[in-house]
């Protein structure tokens, strides 16, 4: 992994090859991560995989503020698979404490999740179709994706970033009106998405443009630990609400998707056949939820221990460390979003591939960039220094300082 | 007195000022249309004029690297090129400004110009998007080049003459005949949709692999000129393409006028629909796309026209 | 996967030329309305407030702030808010004992200058 802020060269053209910047900035990400490719005429020969752009210390964050402002942190992790994110953590608080949140607080918990995968697989569809270059299955996709944040906004409060859970439960409760709203959109979106299905299989520029690009065989799934879809389409059965139910899920019947072409085709036709499942499950949901109350209070400070939680986000399973000290702030919180188990085969599939197909086969992963990028620490045999906080504060004003700018005013904590 | 009526219609009227205004309303049309079938609002009706003076404003940067008199020149080149051919298209009914018997020749290749312009330009940015976006641009052209040139000279077989306006007034004498040449007016179609490089064929200006392709290095005042010698191009292609496939004159000069303007506006209807409903082709596919379909139906509508050349002189 | 012909979608949009689009212009007709429960600005009352300072430890950036201009016994109360730090996740209304912020569907709050972001509520 290459670190950000190195030298770019511009057209090398030595024995053949040339180097080809994908990155930092490039209109075919979303966010900021740095391809190093190498081209021999439009081949990919090899392909350096560069991210850490978007890293914002959310897990140093977190262990200076309380359990109450740790949930809206964790939420903003991802704009797109926030209620996954907010869910594990909550659900990992829960455990700690020993409490159970009512029945009614967890199928609206499912309900809420099922709408985002909707959004999220809709969204996705969208951008492949935009890299690919048939910008009018982009505009329509996100047409509809609006239909399915507006009832978001109605249930929830925001379109993204929808706070609807609290640790003991959720926030706001279902009313007539929305469901009522919900199963009209429900009907539309069906029927929409049966024809992006039939789209899918039959248009033959698109089908060019995805089939036998970016291939990831089963071994291959395995051996780099690809979650989510990903792994879905090579044929490996992996989908957390299957394998180890959690909250609702234990009761509701949940059917895994999974297809054999191993291809961006194959991931394409696993995210709009989960599109059509996630339908059925809000169905399901809506016609069982029991009544009750929709939160159950939690004391302030949790008892100390801790705890693993998965969960399955739009884009695979998504693991949430928490551990705790007692008191009301936690001692630490590792996030494992699912695009970092996904980064690892990368290299593995835009080796031999066309220029051409390489934005897709990007895009093909889902890659979430702001998920991702935690501190890693690598170690490589030599000589490593381990930094603390304030030590590594004073080599970044020490750093700058050799550059002329002044650093050490700034204020530390909050 | 001769030649200021020459210089009124090369420079005004049907010359460069009309052919760029005409550019400008043939960019907005295919925008708001393409906006409007995707289900959006689109740009308004001055969008494209703005964007031409906003450019000229702008500063023209040209890269370290880059050859400088090849850079400023190219933008030029392909608007002398576009407009210089322009004049030998009928507008009004089957009268071009000028025009004599091999001129079909003349158009064709004053229409390599555009993206060998482009192809020099992104060449000589010395940027690697651009080497990238210039090299397919030339793979393209190889692969287009013939059955265009196919397409657009095996209706000529049946009038006996390589003049534009003959072949219309020709067709307009004979509207029947024009359907004989329905299979080849359908491959001129898509070559000249790869001419423009447009969707399904845009893979030389790729957004998302090679950012823009040839023309990444350009800002300020080239640019704008460079996108308005496409806007020309556009409208060019699409007056030739009415010209030799869609028939209809009457004699009455702006009956004409009116009918060049409904055939024109038909094409870019029918261009802007491809671009809508197609995801774009990578630069291999489009080679075997041309080479095996492209071409072969053009031969087999060279052969058919001979044989009816045949009957007809009987 | 048989790929049966190009251009399926051509159906679609010519009929969409017709059709009214989708997205509407802000110019023409001004703010969007937005959902009745939608998260807007907060609204605050002071008359009920007590300086608890819950409202201050639960906000997850530090956005709001209760200032007490009076005395302990007679009391003027002030919120300010930060607008480049209120995330509007609620949890401050959520918190209050005395029910003294609630939310509304204000939503159109932008400001020219950063330091017009720190309004009084």
């Amino acid at each position: 992994m290459s670190s950000p802020g190195r030298q770019r060269k511009m057209a090398e053209i030595n024995n053949n090859q040339i180097e080809f910047p994908i990155g930092p900035q490039h209109p075919s990400l979303d966010e900021p991560g740095c391809f190093d490719i190498t081209l021999e005429g439009e081949k990919v020969v090899n392909a350096v995989v560069g991210v850490g752009y978007n890293h914002r210390g959310l897990e140093k964050t977190c262990e200076s503020r309380t359990y109450v402002q740790d949930l809206y942190i964790i939420e903003r992790v991802c704009g797109i698979c926030s209620h996954a994110h907010s869910s594990a953590f909550c659900m990992g608080i829960e455990e700690l404490s020993g409490v159970q949140i009512p029945p009614r607080a967890e199928y609206i918990r499912v309900i809420i999740a099922e709408l985002e995968r909707l959004h999220s697989h809709l969204l996705w569809l969208g951008v492949a179709c935009h890299e690919v270059g048939f910008d009018t299955m982009f505009m329509f996709t996100w047409r509809n994706r609006e239909k399915v944040l507006d009832i978001l906004a109605t249930m929830g409060g925001n379109r993204v970033n929808y706070g609807v859970n609290t640790i003991g439960g959720v926030r706001r409760d279902l009313d007539p009106a929305s469901i009522d709203m919900l199963q009209k959109t429900l009907d539309t979106l069906e029927k929409e998405i049966k024809y992006y299905a039939n789209l899918a299989k039959t248009e033959t520029t698109l089908i060019s443009r995805l089939a036998g690009v970016g291939k990831l065989s089963k071994e291959d799934v395995l051996k780099y630990g690809a979650v989510g879809p990903v792994a879905r389409a090579s044929g490996v059965r992996d989908d957390i609400r299957v394998i180890e139910p959690y909250g609702a899920y234990k009761e509701i019947p949940v059917h895994m998707i999974t297809d054999d072409h191993a291809d961006v085709f194959g991931r394409t036709v696993v995210r709009i056949l989960e599109m059509q499942e996630s339908i059925n499950i809000i169905r399901f949901c809506i016609q069982n939820i029991p009544d009750g109350p929709i939160a159950v209070k939690v004391p302030r400070r949790i008892p100390a221990g801790e705890v693993i939680i998965r969960v399955e986000a739009p884009r695979g399973e998504d693991i949430h460390y928490i551990r705790s000290n007692g008191t009301d702030i936690p001692d630490r919180v590792r996030v494992r979003a699912p695009t970092e188990a996904n980064w690892h085969g990368m290299t593995h599939m835009l080796t031999g591939e066309y220029l051409a197909d390489v934005p897709i086969t990007i895009a093909a992963i889902d890659p979430c960039y702001s998920c991702t990028d935690r501190a890693i620490r690598v170690s490589s045999g030599r000589d490593v220094e381990v930094m603390d906080w304030r030590t590594l504060r004073r080599y970044g004003i020490d750093f700058y300082r050799k550059k002329g700018i002044d650093l050490s005013t700034l204020a530390v904590g909050r | 007195m001769d030649i200021l009526i020459s210089l009124l219609k090369v420079l005004i009227f049907p010359g460069f000022l009309f052919l760029s205004v005409y550019g400008f309303i043939a960019e907005f049309l295919d925008r708001k249309m393409y906006a409007r079938m995707q289900n959006r609002v689109g740009p308004p009706w001055y969008q494209p004029i703005a964007d031409f003076f906003k450019m000229i404003g702008k500063r023209t940067l040209i890269p370290a690297d880059a050859s400088p008199w090849i850079f400023r020149i190219m933008p030029f080149i392909s608007l002398a090129a576009v407009s210089a051919a322009f004049l030998y298209v009928p507008v009004f009914g089957n009268k071009a400004v000028f025009s004599f018997d091999g001129d079909l020749i003349i158009v064709l290749y004053f229409l390599t110009m555009p993206p060998l312009a482009s192809f020099l330009a992104g060449w000589y940015s010395r940027d690697v998007y651009a080497t990238i976006g210039a090299t397919r641009i030339m793979t393209q052209m190889f692969v287009y080049e013939v059955p265009l040139f196919i397409s657009l000279l095996a209706p000529t077989l049946l009038v006996g003459s390589w003049s534009i306006s003959d072949v219309t007034r020709y067709y307009s004498a004979h509207p029947l005949y024009a359907l004989i040449n329905i299979p080849v007016m359908i491959t001129a179609l898509i070559a000249f949709q790869c001419k423009l490089e447009r969707a399904p064929f845009d893979s030389p200006e790729a957004e998302t692999e090679v950012v823009s392709g040839a023309l990444v290095e350009y800002s300020g005042r080239l640019l704008a000129f460079f996108r308005m010698s496409l806007d020309c191009e556009l409208v060019l292609v699409i007056s030739l393409f009415s010209a030799i496939f869609l028939p209809f004159t009457t004699g009455i000069v702006w009956v004409d006028f009116l009918l060049y303007l409904a055939k024109t506006l038909f094409t870019l209807l029918l261009l802007t629909l491809m671009k809508v409903s197609m995801a774009r082709l990578k630069i291999v596919d489009v080679v075997t796309f041309c080479w095996k379909y492209l071409t072969s139906v053009a031969l087999v509508q060279v052969v058919f026209n001979l044989l009816i050349r045949g009957v007809l002189k009987q | 996967m048989n790929a049966k012909r190009a251009g399926k979608i051509t159906m679609e949009a010519l009929q969409n030329l017709f059709r009214r689009p989708a997205t509407t212009s802000y110019r023409g007709i001004g703010a969007p309305q937005v959902e009745p429960k939608y998260r807007g600005l907060m609204q605050y009352d002071k008359t009920d407030c007590i300086d608890c300072h819950l409202c201050m430890r639960d906000c997850p950036t530090g956005a709001i702030t209760i200032i007490n201009e009076g005395t302990k016994t007679e009391k003027k109360m002030k919120a300010v808010l930060n607008l480049g730090r209120c995330v509007f996740c609620y949890q401050c209304i959520d918190t209050c004992p005395k029910k003294c912020l609630s939310p509304s569907q204000d939503i159109e709050f932008a400001k020219t200058k950063k330091d017009d972001l720190i309004i009084e509520l």
